[in-house]
């Protein structure tokens, strides 16, 4: 039933890492590459019935993950607090600087919630990476000190960051330069996300040049992963004993790998989805191979006193467990009904069908 | 210690305050908008589905600050309340999981379809799409109520040796006694607000001479579902819920209608005086006898419990508070129904447009629903102090162990500074859209 949960919990990540991911990108591009007021509302145009949807595919994550393993969710949420909160106040200045810039036509107005918009998602791609640098790194559980729990042993609490910014230090921060390499591979794998979703999405001028822009991003992408990599051994002594264990997760680096190496025909690519479906693999490829590194960990212990959390020690009771599943799958099949008929209404090019002139 | 559940606390009050003044009127004007658009269906007449799309406008604003302000409450039963997020994740987390795949992913993907779509699904398929926002909206009240209810009256649990809370029944999550009562109320509540806003912008129009047509058709809209949804509020289902909290709650009731002593021979019911919490009663009291006795237990001299029969340690928190917020709450319900019931009589005498003085009242009662609502929930939870689960998790065990006081305050303060910034913007944003005005036959 664990597993079960987990395969859950990770999947809807994945989702929404995918979907939500390309909003942020449309937002970094919108801030960095969109000049001219038409480029601008084809982005928003390329997103807007889209992204509220999205978003919530990371708050029913979050209730999965309150109720499936109930310690988990309150180790890391308190333990977390700080990047949590604030991810929060980005996420309402994404969503209010999308929905109130077309309320009022002045120039001053839309600038303003034009860069809200744009900042807010960089900011949040850079978080989430963080957000995923953090926990493979793992964090002091139990807060120990000199051989001592400060609290519980499942609980601990990070600051934003510790003056060595190490990811070795014995007080560790959120922010070091391992989790803000990571945030920085987040970012440009999602622009580059972004770029593609708009590519798919719109007929726009600016569509020419962000190909040119996905071209070279996915030089730097390829050039980040491999250093996290390297660095990876330096984090994790053995990052790979799971896959030699188990060769079929392979599976996951060859997904991500083929996503990265796709991206490099962006040019040519004959249909327009072709780039965001490579993009896709990358980050969902991506993720699967990270989880699948420090499975059946959860979140790692960095002290030698505190055990790991896995799966099996945060996971709520069997019974709730199973009744979940009968609601849970009903639940799956309607969400992909509402997902299909959306797509299908707003399909094709978002700028014929004149999203936003309301 | 002390200072970092006092901090987690005020955030919790504040955020969850802010977020449900978007809420209630989310999910009565949803049913507001589905009737104007039925009645567009049924008659052709344009107007209704002018004003469907007009209203349309503010709930799309309103529902955006629903979302945003939402998402903060769903994080921080983790963020703050991680003791008690840990303890009872197994049971409440089942509903609040269900109320995100059930409702959020309803209401969110019908919303878009619901405000872009108009003119790709033709007016059946779009007024479908209205309901299915309106059933997300209700579903996700439901399973919240669900929650709030059993944090209010566990149920179909069992308590570990390590003192976590596990599920053996889930069908008691919703067969759970306080769930039907609060779920009617509140229901009935959010009705309430969505109507006297409907009424106050109709007014509004008519005074201004702005919209007649509109105007008028808010007014009588708004004060027929206000007048039906004000009585609702308060028989059957406040009613109900009062004599539900009598039965499981009967500390807290004394509290709320500010019993300090048991009565022989029937309580009275209290209509005006202050609390003295030093020496136990109320100050300069304005008080009908026998008829609390009648309303409970429809016993004239039926015998209602005081606080003194209450250890001290299991007396509500806050007693003031609550005592304050139940009569606020229930002083406005009277109100409203009369308020309400005049607009009627004028408006079947046909008099009502003309009578400036009920105008005027019913544009300036705007703020009044938003305040019963608001003081119906510091009831709800003042009442259920200082438990976090009641008689079973007390508020200071669920706060999380390792957020130091410097750091909840931050976060409240931001909080704070943002939704003031939040509020105002919605403010002069709708603001903009009610003085514009609904448009005849507009193009888009
Ligand atoms: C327009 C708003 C409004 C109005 C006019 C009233 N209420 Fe109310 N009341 C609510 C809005 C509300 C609410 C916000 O919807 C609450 C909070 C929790 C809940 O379920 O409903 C509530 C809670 C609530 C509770 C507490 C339930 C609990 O502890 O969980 C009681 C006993 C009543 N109400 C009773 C009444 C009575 C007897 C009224 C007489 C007129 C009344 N209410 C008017
Ligand atoms: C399902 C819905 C709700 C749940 C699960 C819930 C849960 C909680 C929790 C965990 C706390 C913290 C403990 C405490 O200090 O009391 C709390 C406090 C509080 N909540 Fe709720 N709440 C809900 C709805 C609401 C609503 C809609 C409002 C108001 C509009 C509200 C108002 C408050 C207030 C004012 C407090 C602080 C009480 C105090 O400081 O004593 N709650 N609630
Ligand atoms: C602590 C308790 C609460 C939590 C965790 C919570 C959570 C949320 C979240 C995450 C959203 C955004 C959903 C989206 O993206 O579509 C939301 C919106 C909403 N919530 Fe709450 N909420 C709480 C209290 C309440 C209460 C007490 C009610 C009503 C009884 C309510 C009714 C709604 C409704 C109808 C919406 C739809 C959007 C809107 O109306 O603005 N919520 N809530």
């Amino acid at each position: 039933m664990e597993l079960f949960w987990y395969i859950v919990l990770m999947t809807m990540l994945a989702v929404y890492v995918i979907l939500d991911g390309y909003d942020f990108g449309a937002g970094i591009i919108h801030l960095f590459f969109a000049k001219e007021e038409k480029d601008k509302k084809a982005i928003t145009n390329a997103i807007g019935p889209f992204w509220d949807a999205n978003e919530v595919w990371l708050i029913a994550a979050g209730g999965v993950l309150f109720f499936a393993f109930p310690t988990l969710y309150a180790s890391s949420f308190s333990g977390f607090y700080l990047p949590l909160i604030m991810i929060l106040w980005l996420l309402i200045f994404r969503a209010i600087g999308l929905e109130l810039r077309g309320q009022i036509h002045n120039k001053m107005w839309e600038t303003i919630w034009d860069k809200a918009f744009g900042i807010a998602s960089l900011l949040l791609a850079l978080f989430f990476g963080v957000a995923l640098g953090n926990v493979v790194r793992g964090v002091n559980l139990g807060n120990v000190v000199d051989g001592v729990s400060t609290y519980e042993a499942h609980y601990f609490f990070l600051p934003l960051w510790n003056p060595t910014f190490s990811p070795q230090a014995e007080q560790l921060g959120i922010l070091d330069w391992f989790t803000v390499l990571l945030g920085i591979v987040g970012v440009v794998a999602l622009t580059i996300h972004g770029a593609n979703w708009i590519i798919f999405k719109t007929n726009a001028a600016i569509n020419e040049k962000l190909k040119k822009v996905v071209f070279s991003l996915n030089f730097v992408l390829l050039a980040l992963v491999i250093v996290s990599l390297l660095i990876w051994h330096i984090i994790e002594p053995k990052p790979f004993h799971n896959f030699i264990d188990n060769p079929w997760l392979w599976i996951f680096p060859v997904i991500t790998f083929t996503g990265l190496f796709g991206l490099f025909k962006v040019k040519t690519f004959k249909k327009h989805g072709m780039g965001f479906l490579f993009s896709s693999l990358f980050l969902g490829g991506g993720l699967a191979s990270t989880v699948a590194s420090i499975f059946p960990k959860v979140l790692p212990s960095t002290n030698s006193i505190n055990p790991d959390l896995t799966l099996y020690n945060v996971a709520a009771h069997e019974y709730g467990l199973s009744v979940g599943v009968y609601w849970f799958v009903i639940a799956v099949i309607l969400v992909i009904a509402y997902f299909t008929i959306q797509y299908r209404v707003f399909k094709g090019k978002m700028d014929d069908v004149g999203y936003g002139e309301h | 210690m002390e200072d970092m559940l006092f901090y987690d606390r005020m955030q919790f009050a504040f955020t969850i305050t802010f977020h449900y003044l978007f809420p209630q009127l989310t999910m009565g004007l949803s049913l507001l908008i589905v009737y104007f658009k039925w009645k567009f269906l049924r008659s052709k007449i344009e107007k209704y589905n002018d004003a469907a799309k007009f209203w349309m406008k503010i709930f799309a604003l309103n529902f955006a600050m629903g979302v945003v302000t939402g998402i903060p409450m769903e994080f921080q039963f983790g963020t703050n309340w991680a003791k008690f997020s840990e303890l009872t994740g197994g049971i409440i987390g089942q509903t609040l999981a269900m109320e995100g795949m059930f409702s959020f992913f309803l209401e969110s993907s019908f919303l878009g379809l619901f405000l872009f779509g108009e003119k790709l699904l033709g007016h059946k398929l779009h007024f479908v799409t209205g309901f299915l926002v309106f059933l997300g909206s209700w579903a996700s009240g439901y399973l919240i109520i669900a929650t709030h209810s059993w944090m209010q009256y566990p149920v179909g649990y069992e308590v570990l040796e390590n003192g976590k809370f596990i599920l053996n029944n889930f069908g008691a999550l919703f067969s759970n006694p306080w769930l039907l009562p609060s779920y009617l109320h509140n229901q009935a509540a959010s009705l309430v607000t969505s109507s006297f806003v409907v009424a106050a912008i109709g007014a509004f129009y008519l005074l201004n001479n702005k919209h007649n047509e509109f105007g008028k058709l808010f007014v009588k809209t708004g004060v027929i579902f206000g007048l039906i949804s004000s009585l609702l509020v308060a028989f059957p289902t406040g009613d109900w819920a009062a004599k539900n909290v009598v039965e499981h709650q009967p500390v807290t009731f004394a509290a709320m209608e500010g019993i300090f002593e048991t009565e022989e021979g029937g309580s009275e019911i209290v209509l005006i005086g202050q609390p003295n919490m030093l020496e136990k009663k109320l100050d300069n009291k304005i008080a009908v006898p026998n008829i609390l006795s009648f309303l409970t237990y429809q016993e004239w001299d039926a015998q209602i419990k005081g606080l003194n029969e209450f250890d001290e340690s299991v007396h509500p928190t806050n007693v003031p508070g609550l005592y304050y917020s139940y009569h606020i709450m229930v002083g406005l319900g009277t109100i409203f129904i009369g308020l309400m019931l005049l607009a009627v009589v004028q408006l079947f005498r046909n008099r009502l447009y003309k009578t400036k003085w009920i105008l005027w009242s019913l544009m300036f009662m705007l703020p009044f629903p938003y305040i019963a609502n608001t003081t119906g929930w510091y009831t709800a939870e003042l009442g259920r102090q200082p438990w976090l689960v009641y008689n079973l998790l007390r508020t200071a065990d669920g706060a999380s162990p390792t957020v130091s006081s410097g750091n909840t305050l931050f976060t409240l303060l931001g909080f704070i500074g943002l939704y003031l910034l939040l509020g105002m913007l919605f403010l002069m944003l709708a603001g903009k859209i009610i003085n514009k005005g609904p448009q005849l036959n507009q193009q888009h």
